[in-house]
């Protein structure tokens, strides 16, 4: 949660600098730069994902050399999927928690012109945003540990694509389907990683032991 | 410009001793007139040792950087086993100041949102005289710049003279003081917001009713904090006066004042602590010295000594540290030589002098828990609670804040793992969150309003 929030923070610092560095006025320039903010906020938060990745491997390292069996209490894949889920909570909270404190007050949605359904895609845009969060983070490292680059290249490019369909809001149709694919797509990869399969599955379901 | 309460230096005074954190590493020793489960923050846990008693960081980040320096310098494979029960209990260790330092912020925020007493400017303390209403910023910036000088030197001159008295044994006076200060807090303050959220809420309560609630929740506070009670309603009652405090604090700084007293006194908690005359540090020798435990109500302790009773193979350990308990149950007088003290230090030790530190008291170690004091819980929740009240992108500034501080408390127990001695927690900790307060104000709020405007996601 951390690493993303400061991640955050220097988009943020790139992106103000640039709007105060270029003509308020200027409809174009304006939406131009803040497609280029979010762009580049999507690319740090992947290098903060990787240098957080780093530093954790630094952490397994340690333990494995100061337990007495050789292996570190807690898993690669386990640290991979808290990551995830720091990430995914801290960029859903960011992304929330305004909207719902306004929820709170009197209002009605939408009534300028914009769209009613603003509180309840946003509610779900949100949800997928934290669960795609926390399965690229399983990709992620899974790619960074077994050396396979396209994993991760895969992993920038879905989250490139997602945040970019949001720029077809409010026409949520654009938005929120492939994003709620793209969720799909990644969890059933994530679980595959982490050494699922369709018999696990079956077993879980069934509730056989 | 009104003043406040002239009690209210009583309150500066133990605020601020409270901040250092400290590893609970000590065997019990029992103080002179706390019986054998007092307080359990002053169980003799403020007492430093060669050993950690404290926590890892959740992450094992720790653990990076240990296994380089650590692994050279094993001499037995003691030591290793004495980090391998570290680092299983680090965790928790660390998740146990985490809770009780979230509830706090938590209660502050809550407040500060719902209740509106709370951020209305109904004047300063005497300690804050200059006004923030300059027409200039340079005027402004003068004015709460004084006003924190004013603050820090007060909170010196207390801290001197607690440790004075400390030091020639005016202990009535201290604990005089001490239970002066904490009746205050427990009646005058919880009075005041009882009355204000029961305004916010439109409740009628009459004053038979309030004067029982009131009564018995102060009665109780003072009898947890300062005698004997469970621990977990004592910590219950030191987050609650903590936050009661942090809220004052909130209501009577004036903004600038506020955030420069907060560096301010991040500096000079890590010069009291870490230099050999800074008055903290000189307060927590002299105890260590004398062994005794530092006040009860000042500190926060995560956990309680339990030796009696613990099914341990180690029967030589545990022999004369059985003694030791024994003679707290005779209420033995505390004030021994300082040979003797060590040797009864020493009891819980092995016979065989080649292995420093015996298992027994490892597993003591482990229960002990790590300790906080509460002029850290107090600062922290003031900068959260003014996160909260005064930044213009709402809550996620405050979130920020949030995670920030406690980011930074990791790190200053990690640091506390690694050195081994008291550290003061404020530094990282206010800086980052001061840092993160800043720019989330300034610059992710107009992004992340502008997103959410278009209804972007990053």
């Amino acid at each position: 949660a951390f690493f993303w929030l400061v991640s955050l923070l220097l988009s943020s610092l790139i992106w103000f600098i640039a709007v105060k560095a270029s003509d308020p006025r200027d409809e174009p320039l304006q939406k131009g730069l803040l497609i280029f903010g979010v762009m580049f906020s999507v690319l740090l938060q992947e290098v903060f994902r990787f240098l957080y990745y780093k530093l954790l491997r630094k952490a397994i390292e340690g333990l494995v050399a100061l337990s007495e069996d050789g292996c570190s209490p807690i898993s690669i894949q386990q640290m991979a999927y808290v990551a995830g889920v720091g990430f995914g909570l801290m960029s859903g909270a960011f992304s929330m928690i305004n909207l719902l404190a306004d929820a709170l007050g009197p209002g009605t949605v939408g009534i300028h012109g914009d769209s009613q359904l603003y509180f309840l895609t946003s509610a779900f845009m949100t949800m997928v945003m934290i669960f795609l969060h926390t399965f690229w983070a399983i990709l992620f490292f899974h790619g960074c540990e077994h050396q396979c680059w396209w994993e991760i290249t895969a992993v920038v490019v879905m989250h490139l694509a997602v945040s970019g369909s949001t720029f077809c809001n409010p026409l949520y149709m654009g938005s929120l389907v492939p994003s709620y694919l793209l969720m799909a797509i990644a969890a059933a990869w994530a679980y595959l990683l982490s050494g699922g399969s369709a018999q696990n599955l079956r077993r879980f379901l069934l509730c056989k032991s | 410009m009104i003043t406040f309460m002239n009690d209210s230096d009583s309150e500066e005074e133990p605020c601020n001793e409270r901040t250092s954190l400290m590893s609970a590493e000590s065997p019990p020793v029992p103080s002179y007139q706390d019986g054998l489960q007092a307080s359990e923050a002053g169980e003799a846990q403020a007492h430093r040792k060669r050993r950690t008693g404290s926590s890892r960081s959740p992450n094992n980040i720790a653990d990076g950087d240990m296994s380089e320096s650590g692994v050279p310098v094993r001499e037995s494979t003691l030591e290793n086993e004495e980090e391998e029960l570290t680092l299983k209990y680090g965790a928790k260790h660390v998740i146990m100041l985490f809770v009780p330092v979230t509830l706090c912020m938590i209660v502050v925020v809550a407040t500060i949102k719902s209740v509106r007493f709370y951020t209305e400017k109904n004047g300063q303390l005497i300690y804050t005289p200059f006004t923030e209403d300059t027409p200039s910023v340079g005027q402004r910036l003068l004015n709460s710049v004084l006003n924190t000088i004013i603050m820090i030197s007060v909170i010196v001159v207390m801290t001197v003279f607690l440790v004075l008295l400390y030091k020639y044994r005016c202990y009535k006076f201290i604990h005089g003081w001490l239970i002066l200060s904490s009746l205050m807090l427990l009646f005058l303050f919880t009075y005041i917001y009882l009355g204000e959220v029961l305004k916010t809420y439109n409740v009628a309560m009459d004053y038979p009713t309030l004067f029982l609630v009131i009564w018995n929740f102060g009665a109780v506070g003072m009898i947890c904090i300062h005698w004997k009670g469970p621990l977990q309603l004592q910590q219950a009652y030191l987050i609650m006066i903590s936050a009661l405090m942090a809220l004052v604090f909130i209501k009577y700084l004036p903004e600038w004042s506020a955030w420069v007293i907060l560096g301010a006194i991040s500096i000079y908690d890590l010069m009291a602590v870490l230099c050999p005359k800074g008055p903290l540090r000189m307060l927590v020798e002299t105890a260590q010295e004398r062994n005794e435990p530092i006040f009860p109500a000042l500190i926060y302790s995560s956990a309680m000594m339990w030796t009696v009773g613990m099914a341990k193979p180690d029967t030589a350990a545990r022999g004369p540290s059985q003694q030791t308990w024994n003679a707290a149950e005779d209420g033995r007088e505390n004030h021994r030589s300082p040979s003797h003290a060590d040797s009864q230090v020493s009891e819980t030790r092995t016979p065989v002098p080649t292995r420093p530190i015996s298992s027994f008291e490892e597993l003591e170690e482990e229960e002990r828990g790590v300790k906080l004091g509460l002029g850290d819980f107090i600062f922290y929740s003031v900068l959260v609670g003014k996160a909260a009240a005064t930044a213009s992108g709402d809550w996620n500034t405050t979130l920020a804040c949030f995670v920030a501080i406690l980011i930074g408390l990791c790190l200053t127990l990690l640091l506390l793992a690694v050195f081994k001695k008291a550290l003061p927690a404020l530094p990282i900790s206010i800086t980052f969150g001061l840092v993160f307060y800043f720019s989330t104000d300034n610059l992710v709020r107009p992004f992340m309003d502008t997103l959410a405007s278009h209804q972007l996601y990053i």
